[in-house]
C-alpha cells in the first residue's frame, strides 16, 4: 500500500533523513517511534505529500506522490486521513461545523444526509452532545477526538496521526489509543502513528518502526522490537521505559488487544 | 569578497521573494477569475472589510474635510481666492486623500487582521489541514479577500469622498461664510467624471495591493517571519508596513499614468 524508498531530506543543511526505507501493507497499522528531532512528523509529512524529498520517493499503490499535481494529489488526499498534533481544527467553526466541513466541500451530498454523518461519527469518537461548541470551549482530549471525528467522516484508506496523544493526561492518552483500536477494526484503514507512548502504543500497532539518525534502525512485530538486539534500540527503550533490561517480563497491556502476539 | 557574497545572497534572497510573492497574486488572479467563488466567504470578508469599515471611514473622512476646510481657506485667502474653497477641497479628497487615507485606513484596520488570521491558521495548521482534505486554499484564503478588497475600497473611498466633502462645507460654508452655492458650485465646475474615476481606480488597485501583501505575509508566516506568535506578531508588523508605503509608493505611479 505504502512503500518509502531511500527518502533523503534536509533543512539548511542540516539532514534530517537520510535514506528512510520502509514498507506498510494494507490495513495495516505502524507506529513510527525516535527521539525527538529524528524526523517522524518530517516523515509523515512526505507520506501525506505535504513536503518533497531531496531524493527518494514515496509510493501509494506504486504511484509516486512526489510526482502528484493538481488533481492527482488531491484524488490521493481525498484517500488519506491526518490527524494533527494540535488538532487543526477550524477554530472560528464549531465542532459539528468542522465535522462537517470536508463532506460540506468535497462531496454532493445533502444536508440532511450530511447531518447523520456528522452526529454519527461524533458519536464514534464519544462527542455527542458537543457538537455546538467552539475549540477553545472544548478540553484537549475533546480537540483531538472532534480532529480524529473530522479525518474519519470521509472514510479514508490511509490514516497519519500525528503523536495523537502528546499533551493529554495518561488516562484520556489511553483512552485516544484504544479508540484508534476500535475504530482501526471498524474501517480497516492502513495507518502510522507516530508517538511516544511506549509501550502503550504497541498494543494497537502491527509493527514498530524505530527512526535513529535519519534511518530505520528497526522494524518489526512490537514484541520482536522489544526483545531486539540492536543496542540503539535497547538503549532507547530502556531510556524511554527507564528499565535497564528490556527484555525482562510482559510489559503492562493497558489496552488489552492481543496485537503484540504476533 | 565575503561582503560581496553576502551582499549577493541577500539580493537573490529578496528577489526570490519577490517572485514567490508575484506568483501568489498570479494564482490569487487566476482562482478569482476561475469558478467556483466561495460567496459565503465572499460576503463576510466584504461585510469585514467593507461594511465594518465604515465607521472609521466617516470619523477620518470627516475630520480631514474639516481640517482641509480649515487649510483650504485660509491659505486661498491669502491670495483672495476663497470663493475656490469647494474645488480645493473636492479635487484633494476625490484624486488624492479619498482613496489613499480609505487604503491607509483599511490596511490598518482590516489588513493586520487578515495577516493576523491567515497566519495563526498557518502556525496552528489549519492551512495544512485544509490541503490534506484536498481543498484549495486559495480559494477559501485569498480570492475571497482579493475581490471584497476590489469590491470594498472603491466604495468606502466613495463614502469619504462625500463626508469629507461635508465636513470641507461645515467648516467652509458653516463657520467661515463661504457661500454654499460657490462652495458647491465651483466644485462642480472644476471637478469631473474622469476625476472621480481616477481616485476610484486607484482605490481598486490599492484593494488589490493591500490584500495582495496582507494575504502573502499571512500565508507563508512560518516561512519567512518565523514560528510561533512571534512570527505572526512580525508578519502582521510587517504586512502594514509594507502595504502603507506601498499604497504610497503605487499612489504616485497611478498618478502619473493618469495625469
Amino acid at each position: 500500500m505504502i512503500r518509502i524508498e531511500d527518502l533523503h531530506k534536509s533543512f539548511n543543511g542540516h539532514a534530517v533523513l537520510r535514506g528512510i526505507t520502509l514498507e506498510i501493507a494494507k490495513g495495516e497499522v505502524i507506529a513510527l517511534i525516535g527521539g525527538s528531532g529524528e524526523g517522524k512528523s518530517v516523515l509523515m509529512k512526505h507520506i501525506a505529500g505535504l513536503m518533497k524529498p531531496d531524493s527518494g520517493r514515496v509510493l501509494v499503490d506504486g504511484n509516486n506522490i512526489g510526482s502528484f499535481r493538481g488533481g492527482y494529489l488531491k484524488q490521493l488526499r481525498s484517500r488519506l486521513g491526518f490527524l494533527f498534533q494540535g488538532g487543526a481544527l477550524f477554530d472560528s467553526m464549531t465542532v459539528f461545523e468542522n465535522v462537517a466541513f470536508p463532506l460540506e466541500e468535497k462531496t454532493k451530498i445533502g444536508k440532511k444526509k450530511i447531518r447523520e454523518r456528522v452526529l454519527e461519527q461524533l458519536s464514534n469518537v464519544d462527542l455527542s452532545g458537543s457538537e455546538d461548541k467552539f475549540p477553545s470551549q472544548i478540553s484537549g482530549g475533546m480537540v483531538k477526538r472532534a480532529a480524529l471525528a473530522r479525518s474519519l467522516v470521509t472514510d479514508p484508506e490511509i490514516m497519519l496521526f500525528d503523536e495523537p496523544t502528546t499533551g493529554l493526561d495518561p488516562v484520556t492518552g489511553l483512552a485516544i489509543l484504544k479508540l484508534i483500536n476500535v475504530i482501526h477494526e471498524k474501517f480497516s484503514f492502513t495507518g502510522v502513528v507516530v508517538t511516544h507512548e511506549i509501550p502503550r502504543v504497541f498494543d494497537i500497532v502491527d509493527r514498530v518502526a524505530f527512526l535513529k539518525d535519519g534511518v530505520v534502525a528497526a522494524y518489526a512485530t512490537p514484541r520482536e522490537f522489544m526483545s531486539s538486539s540492536i543496542p540503539e534500540v535497547k538503549a532507547f527503550l530502556a531510556g524511554t521505559l527507564g528499565r535497564p533490561d528490556p527484555d525482562g517480563p510482559d510489559f503492562f497491556n493497558p489496552v488489552g488487544s492481543d496485537r503484540t502476539a504476533g | 569578497m565575503e561582503l560581496i557574497r553576502r551582499l549577493g545572497a541577500v539580493v537573490l534572497l529578496h528577489v526570490s521573494r519577490m517572485g514567490v510573492m508575484g506568483l501568489f497574486l498570479i494564482k490569487a488572479f487566476f482562482y478569482a477569475v476561475v469558478p467556483p467563488i466561495k460567496w459565503r466567504r465572499l460576503l463576510k470578508q466584504i461585510s469585514f472589510i467593507g461594511f465594518q469599515s465604515t465607521v472609521v471611514i466617516l470619523l477620518t473622512s470627516c475630520f480631514t474635510g474639516m481640517v482641509l476646510g480649515f487649510q483650504g481657506y485660509y491659505n486661498l485667502s491669502r491670495v483672495g481666492s476663497e470663493a475656490f474653497l469647494g474645488a480645493m477641497v473636492g479635487l484633494s479628497l476625490v484624486k488624492e486623500l479619498g482613496p489613499v487615507l480609505t487604503a491607509l485606513m483599511v490596511t490598518g484596520r482590516a489588513g493586520s487582521a487578515i495577516t493576523a488570521e491567515i497566519g495563526i491558521m498557518r502556525i496552528t495548521e489549519q492551512i495544512d489541514a485544509m490541503e490534506l482534505m484536498g481543498l484549495n486554499t486559495y480559494r477559501y484564503l485569498v480570492v475571497p479577500n482579493l475581490l471584497a478588497g476590489i469590491i470594498s475600497l472603491p466604495l468606502l473611498t466613495a463614502i469619504f469622498d462625500v463626508v469629507g466633502i461635508f465636513g470641507g462645507y461645515l467648516i467652509g460654508v458653516k463657520l467661515l461664510g463661504v457661500g454654499v452655492g460657490s462652495y458647491f458650485g465651483v466644485m462642480s465646475t472644476y471637478i469631473g467624471m474622469k476625476d472621480v474615476l481616477e481616485g476610484l481606480y486607484k482605490a481598486v488597485s490599492f484593494g488589490i495591493l493591500i490584500n495582495w501583501v496582507c494575504c502573502f505575509k499571512g500565508y507563508y508566516t512560518s516561512i519567512f517571519t518565523g514560528f510561533g506568535a512571534e512570527g505572526v506578531s512580525k508578519a502582521t508588523t510587517q504586512a502594514v508596513v509594507l502595504s502603507s508605503v506601498l499604497v504610497l509608493i503605487w499612489d504616485y505611479f497611478m498618478t502619473g499614468l493618469l495625469y
